[in-house]
């Protein structure tokens, strides 16, 4: 292939129909208070990984739930397991057994 | 789609336009990117339609390709838009055309401009006075010169040898049209069929025959974005949109590309090619690409200009597969000849995008 | 003390002009409602059923239109022309000349819903797949089945909210308040209809303010895994297939995002009626910023014009649902009789 000094770039864009949403579908299946989720944000404002990167429960679980899962296996490898996120859920979100869930989802246990 | 629905729509977007005596403008880019289209306008104005156009030699580009990458100063550009106008009213005219879409953008913002600030107007008259001692009347008529052929897309396609139908089937070709940013989406009002579904370019090739697509990326930009372009390690961004709208047109196989702008035909064009050295990919039928015209090219083909007196040959996807399911007759041989008959010098045939 | 019997007029036959007729009514006034469809209801006519408890929306109608009659007189296809007044008495000109004379009048025109076709980037009546939540409601009454133009069951179904509302480019800036909970309610029908099509809400803020609407939103996720993207629709184009392609940006995962539909329900605004120009223009009834009426006081005297002997009430100074509606058109109904009974030419038996 030829070279002219610039490349193409990839696309943004979430491509929902074109996504993978079997990931989602498990975690949803065996975490459904994950449904209940109102994207307050208050599990990300009170987890002490996300103060030291760039996860976010919040964001982490929304954009699996779009099906773009490439980093989804970094972003739960941050989670201490500590257990703020669901105190803090005004949903009643069992947010660690979703973490659990994409653990086991993606062999990581 | 619902045609009906658009109809309804397009009558609250019909702008007024000119019937005569027009100053033209040309752009500062088309005539090395596709030399024939702006000809091709001039000969269908004065020779086919008998109008009155004068294409002024004084006249300069109007900075837009520099105004849009931040060469120049607004004030810059005003005073030397207030020239064209002074070049116009010296020659006794007062509807202006221009051939380019980001002049077009350009002129009517700057009359927009004036007539809410109408001290920044007198500046300028002061300072193109200071400059050059000349003086102006702003436009009676602003037309974009896609606008004109639209008024006269009747006319044309009555006096045409040919239409936008498979001559070997008897369906209409398949086009997509794809506007200039500028035409239409600072003032609306100002394109014939609005922002949304402009019907400038539809209009036009639904006269000569042809069944136009609207397919999900029509909407969005070429890509060309002035600076974009003008930086070689830019020009990712640039390819990027345009590889984008190749992606969304594909799957309605369009038999061609219909434009009213002077980047958007080149980058459409030439694009093709470079993804397809880049990528290996080509969007038109049997690894070819999807052929792309100007207004003016796809109206002189229509009236039976030869293709390469229009200037055709110089589109990187070549156009002959086009015209052969027109109807259109040509000699490859006169392909690469110039007026006189002289050869003057082949591309080099592309590796991955099937010319024919 | 026994009722005077004073004439009101009411403009206007839907929820909150019957429900002050009622109780205007039963205070002892005699009341022409002056209704300009062929039947009283106005929008509650094409609802099927209410937020947030799923009451049949006709039921309550019924209801409503029971209650007219004794001194309660209706006339249906009248069309206003002018509105005079003489000393206390004000002449409300209709048709072809007809005119009834009152003490009073209480103007209950509600709302009109946005055009959604000034939305043009949305494609309504340009797609074949783009309806509104009127639309939608109406199928509900009339039990037809939710099928794309194509007679297709729908894989999936976006909403999208706020169309013709917060939309200052549109010419309307004000949250209409009531097309969230309705879209939501509309949402769960579809999922209780057809419960294999997936369905999806495009929001910027999802303003569930009332009482029990936050159980709906809860509802809808919970049981019907109703999808909620925050972003408004920036555009939607229609694929080969006549279904619709959607683009937003799904802000809370901060990149632009691409969806598929097979139908799109476009949740309308309501904006102010042609009635509403009128009366503030010839009649000098003032008019907010957002096109509906302004009475005397936003706080204390929410009823009254500031033209004496003029009322509003309902939906008419700004979007309400149906149960404030009807607790405004009491309320305006008591300031009526407030007035008629201050009204020097009272005519009080003790």
């Amino acid at each position: 292939m030829n070279s002219f000094g610039f490349e193409i770039q990839k696309d943004n864009t979430i491509e929902y129909d074109k996504n993978d949403l079997s990931l989602a579908a498990f975690v949803l299946k065996h975490e459904p208070s994950l449904y209940n989720c109102i994207q307050c944000g208050s599990c990300s404002g009170s987890c002490p990984a996300s103060a030291i990167s760039s996860y976010q429960f919040r964001k982490m679980q929304l954009l699996m739930r779009r099906g773009e899962i490439k980093n989804l296996r970094e972003d739960v490898a941050h989670c201490l397991l500590c257990g703020k996120c669901i105190l803090v859920c005004p949903r009643g979100v069992n947010t660690r057994n979703v973490i659990r869930q994409i653990r086991i989802a993606l062999n990581m246990n | 789609m619902i045609s009906e629905g658009k109809k309804t729509l397009w009558n609250d977007y019909q702008k007024e336009i000119a019937d005569d005596n027009y100053f033209y403008a040309r752009s500062c880019i088309r005539q090395n990117f596709f030399p024939g289209a702006e000809k091709t306008f001039l000969k269908i104005l004065k020779e086919e339609l008998k109008k009155d156009v004068y294409d002024d030699p004084r006249h300069t580009t109007c900075t837009g390709i520099a105004y849009h990458s931040d060469v120049v100063s607004l004030e810059t550009t005003m005073t030397v838009v207030a020239r064209q106008f002074a070049l116009m009213t010296e020659r006794g005219y007062r509807n202006f055309v221009p051939s380019c879409i980001t002049s077009f953008g350009i002129y009517t913002e700057i009359m927009e401009l004036w007539e809410h600030h109408p001290e920044i107007e007198d500046k300028i008259r002061h300072l193109l006075f200071k400059a050059t001692g000349r003086e102006f009347k702003v436009p009676a008529n602003l037309a974009h010169s896609s606008d004109i052929i639209y008024k006269y897309r009747n006319e044309i396609a009555g006096m045409s040898k040919f239409k936008l139908i498979n001559k070997n089937t008897g369906a209409p070709l398949r086009v997509v049209e794809h506007i200039g940013c500028h035409y239409a989406r600072m003032f609306p009002h100002k394109g014939i069929g609005g922002a949304e579904y402009p019907c400038v370019l539809s209009g036009l090739a639904e006269t000569f025959g042809a069944e136009v697509i609207d397919y999900p990326e029509r909407r969005a930009c070429c890509g060309f974005g002035f600076r974009q372009y003008v930086i070689q390690a830019n020009r990712g961004y640039s390819i990027s949109c345009s590889k984008r709208k190749f992606e969304s047109m594909a799957p309605y196989k369009p038999d061609l590309i219909i434009t009213n702008c002077p980047g958007c035909p080149y980058f459409l064009d030439s694009w093709q090619y470079v993804i397809s050295e880049m990528e290996g990919k080509t969007y038109g039928q049997k690894g070819q690409g999807i052929p792309v015209l100007t207004f003016e090219e796809l109206s002189g083909l229509m009236m039976g200009y030869n293709p390469w007196d229009i200037g055709l040959q110089m589109h990187q996807i070549p156009v002959e597969p086009l015209l052969d399911k027109i109807g259109v007759e040509y000699q490859q041989d006169d392909k690469y000849c110039d007026a006189q008959g002289r050869t003057f010098g082949k591309p080099v045939i592309p590796e991955m995008i099937k010319i024919c | 003390m026994r009722a005077l019997k004073k004439e009101v007029v009411i403009i206007g036959g839907g929820p909150a002009g019957l429900e002050a007729a009622d109780s205007l009514n039963k205070l002892g006034h005699a009341v022409t409602i002056l209704e300009k469809e062929e039947r009283p209801g106005g929008k509650l006519s094409n609802w099927h059923k209410l937020f947030p408890d799923n009451v049949s929306a006709d039921g309550i109608l019924k209801q409503m239109i029971q209650k007219i009659s004794g001194d309660i007189h209706l006339i249906t296809n009248a069309k206003i022309r002018k509105i005079s007044h003489e000393g206390k008495k004000y002449s409300v000109w209709f048709n072809e000349g007809q005119c009834i004379q009152a003490e009073a009048v209480l103007v209950a025109v509600g709302f009109d819903l946005f055009n959604a076709s000034l939305k043009e980037e949305y494609g309504y009546g340009i797609y074949d797949n783009v309806i509104t939540s009127a639309e939608l409601e109406s199928m509900f009454v009339n039990q037809k089945s939710l099928v794309t133009a194509t007679g297709k069951t729908p894989g999936r179904v976006a909403f999208i909210h706020c169309v013709g509302s917060r939309d200052e480019k549109a010419g309307f800036r004000h949250c209409s308040s009531m097309c969230c909970v309705t879209g939501v309610k509309q949402a769960i029908e579809i999922k209780k209809r057809l419960p294999g099509t997936d369905v999806m809400m495009f929001y910027m803020d999802l303003r569930m303010h009332g009482r029990f609407y936050e159980d709906l939103y809860l509802e809808a996720q919970e049981k019907h895994h109703i999808q909620f993207i925050r972003g408004r629709l920036s555009e939607s184009s229609e694929n080969p297939d006549s279904s619709l392609l959607l683009k937003a940006d799904d802000t809370l995962a901060g990149s632009p995002i691409k969806v598929r539909a097979d139908m799109m329900v476009l949740l309308l605004g309501f904006v102010p009626t042609d009635f509403h120009k009128k009366m503030g223009e010839e009649f000098g009834v003032e008019i907010g910023s957002d096109g509906f009426f302004s009475p005397c006081d936003s706080h204390l005297d929410t009823n009254s014009a500031k033209t004496t002997g003029i009322f509003v009430a309902g939906a008419c100074t700004g979007a309400k649902s149906l149960e404030y509606t009807l607790a405004d058109a009491r309320s305006a109904s008591l300031k009526i009789h407030e007035f008629l009974l201050r009204s020097p030419s009272s005519n009080i038996l003790n």
